[in-house]
């Protein structure tokens, strides 16, 4: 009682301030990108980027192959730091022109200024993220795929029915989760991992028994990280996933980056560098 | 009929206490408000409050986090009840002066040493990664298991401290009158000693109930759904960080009564004022 007043006065303070915040969260909502493509927009080697001079690139560390080798995104070899460089080589900046950042998933699209041009990291486009951060036009259209050992149940199944009742492991962030709940149907919801090594080590633990990830990935797994598992097959709705550079929300850089993608497409250039990093993933048996 | 000097008292008393209640509100006033102008006026603030602060998206999630909520409360009820029990075993091993069982007791000084000293989010992992991997026969392979061990482990370690601290406290000539009036070692500490460390300690033990309530979010790492982890989720789908702080909130709604219990206990002294 005596010293009460003062106490329920503050926390008033605090509540209404709280809710003001919550209040007037969604007012406005601004999706205004227009993407001036190419010419005088896009001086070559001479774009407004984070850096005088320099075209900024992002990524995760570790960067996993097939898209990136060695852990180097700066060598050029693997398909997401080949495309990198082949945008840069359209937006007039050689390799020598083109630093490397890194960029964890969560932090590409937190509020606040960005210390890159654009991020590369098998990131689906998707309208909700789209309200986020600006995207590119896509580079590669990714189908999932499902990856069990060799001597389990789950490397038998020959259609997704045959994995409902399978416990399914996934990587947190990733679209394969939502892939996986539409198209399998579990019965239990999949568990979700912080990494894909964590996944892999639940799937050799007995704790999963299979994984969901994006072919790409799921080729490398089963070629160096566990030999002992199987590609079940693929899927994916429709023609796949696009994944696209990510750029800032309203970046000045988006028309350029997403013209210089059309135009690696219609060259061709696009089609070889997939060709040479992902060439595999064709090989897998589709799951309806 | 109180006479006029009381009167007069009790009128300053009352002047004193209006004025405090003022100071108190315009200076609550001046440091929230400070505070709120700050931030609202900051120029990231628009951005800010529409990737962590959006009301739809708060709306959409809620429901979902809540339910996964229920897990982390789930297993924090288990694993406080086997750390009060597993603590106090501990604790009676170290305390112990039997020289038959001084193994026992190398093992529990070993014991919370080691879980004391390992960061919980990597004791989580390791036993959650690595248990199974053992593949011993009969061991747990399932996460929410395994991490409620992890977490039973770390905070029984820290849990057996507070209770040893406790027992220690209770002055010696309790122990002697105890037995002095025929009860044995074991009956002494049963009925005379713990019952008044246990009543001392439990504002320790609560507050180290307060960690473990949030420390239930590390869970998440092995996989299971748990408010933290369907927050991500949601938050990777939307781009947008406001599921979040719907967590964030629930684990508030379990911290905060445990808090203002662990005030009641400490008396007085410990209350927002």
């Amino acid at each position: 009682m005596r010293w009460g007043s003062p106490q329920k006065l503050s926390l008033t303070l605090l509540l209404l301030a709280a809710l003001y915040v919550l209040g007037c969260g969604s007012s406005d909502d601004s999706s205004s990108s227009t993407s001036a493509a190419g010419g005088a927009d896009c001086p070559k080697g001479k774009l407004a980027t984070e850096k005088q001079g320099v075209l900024t690139v992002a990524t995760d560390k570790p960067a996993y192959p097939p898209y990136f080798e060695d852990d180097d995104p700066t060598n050029g070899e693997g398909f997401e730091s080949a495309v990198a460089y082949a945008i840069a080589k359209q937006l007039g900046y050689p390799p020598a022109k083109v630093e490397w950042t890194v960029e964890s998933f969560n932090a590409s699209f937190a509020p606040g200024p960005k210390d890159f041009d654009f991020d590369v990291n098998q990131i689906t486009i998707t309208p909700p993220r789209e309200k986020a951060v600006d995207f590119s036009a896509p580079y590669y259209r990714a189908n999932q795929a499902v990856v069990a050992l060799k001597d389990s149940d789950a490397a038998k199944a020959r259609s997704l029915a045959d994995l409902q009742d399978a416990k399914l492991g996934v990587q947190i962030g990733t679209s394969s989760l939502e892939e996986a709940e539409a198209e399998i149907e579990p019965s239990s919801r999949p568990e979700v991992f912080n990494t894909s090594n964590d996944v892999v080590q639940a799937l050799k633990n007995g704790q999963i028994e299979a994984i969901v990830v994006d072919l790409p990935t799921a080729l490398y797994l089963t070629a160096v990280q566990v030999p002992e598992a199987t590609v079940v097959g693929q899927f994916g709705s429709g023609s796949g996933e696009a994944w696209g550079a990510l750029l800032e929300k309203d970046s000045k850089l988006t028309g350029c980056v997403s013209a210089a993608v059309e135009e690696l497409e219609s060259s061709g250039e696009l089609e070889k560098i997939t060709q040479r990093w992902m060439s595999q993933a064709a090989g897998a048996p589709e799951l309806h | 009929m109180p006479s006029d000097r009381r009167l007069e008292r009790e009128a300053a008393k009352r002047r004193r206490h209006r004025r405090g209640q003022a100071i108190a509100a315009l200076s609550s006033l001046v440091v929230l408000g400070g505070l709120a102008t700050l931030i609202l006026t900051s120029p990231g603030w628009p951005e800010v409050r529409e990737t962590f602060f959006d009301w739809g998206v708060f709306k959409d999630s809620f429901p979902d986090v809540a339910k996964a909520f229920w897990l982390d409360v789930k297993i924090f009820v288990i694993a406080e009840l086997a750390i009060l029990l597993v603590g106090l075993v501990v604790a009676m091993v170290r305390i112990a002066r039997s020289p038959a069982i001084f193994p026992l007791r190398l093992l529990s000084v070993v014991y919370v040493d080691v879980f004391r000293g390992i960061p919980t989010i990597l004791l989580v992992f390791l036993i959650g990664f690595g248990v199974p991997a053992l593949r011993l026969q009969g061991s747990p392979t399932d996460p929410i298991v395994l991490g409620a061990i992890a977490l039973t482990l770390s905070y029984s370690a820290y849990v057996a401290e507070v209770y040893r601290a406790g027992i220690n406290s209770v002055h010696r000539g309790q122990r002697d009158a105890a037995l002095a009036v025929g009860l044995t070692e074991v009956q002494a500490l049963r009925h005379v000693i713990l019952p008044q460390a246990v009543r001392r300690v439990a504002p320790p033990l609560l507050n180290d109930f307060v960690a473990l309530q949030k420390d239930v979010a590390l869970i998440s790492i092995l996989g299971p759904l748990e408010a933290f982890r369907e927050a991500q989720i949601i938050e990777a789908q939307l781009f947008n960080f406001t599921p979040l702080v719907a967590a964030a909130l629930l684990y508030l709604a379990v911290t905060i009564p445990t808090a203002r219990i662990v005030d009641r206990l400490g008396g007085p002294e410990g209350a927002v004022r």
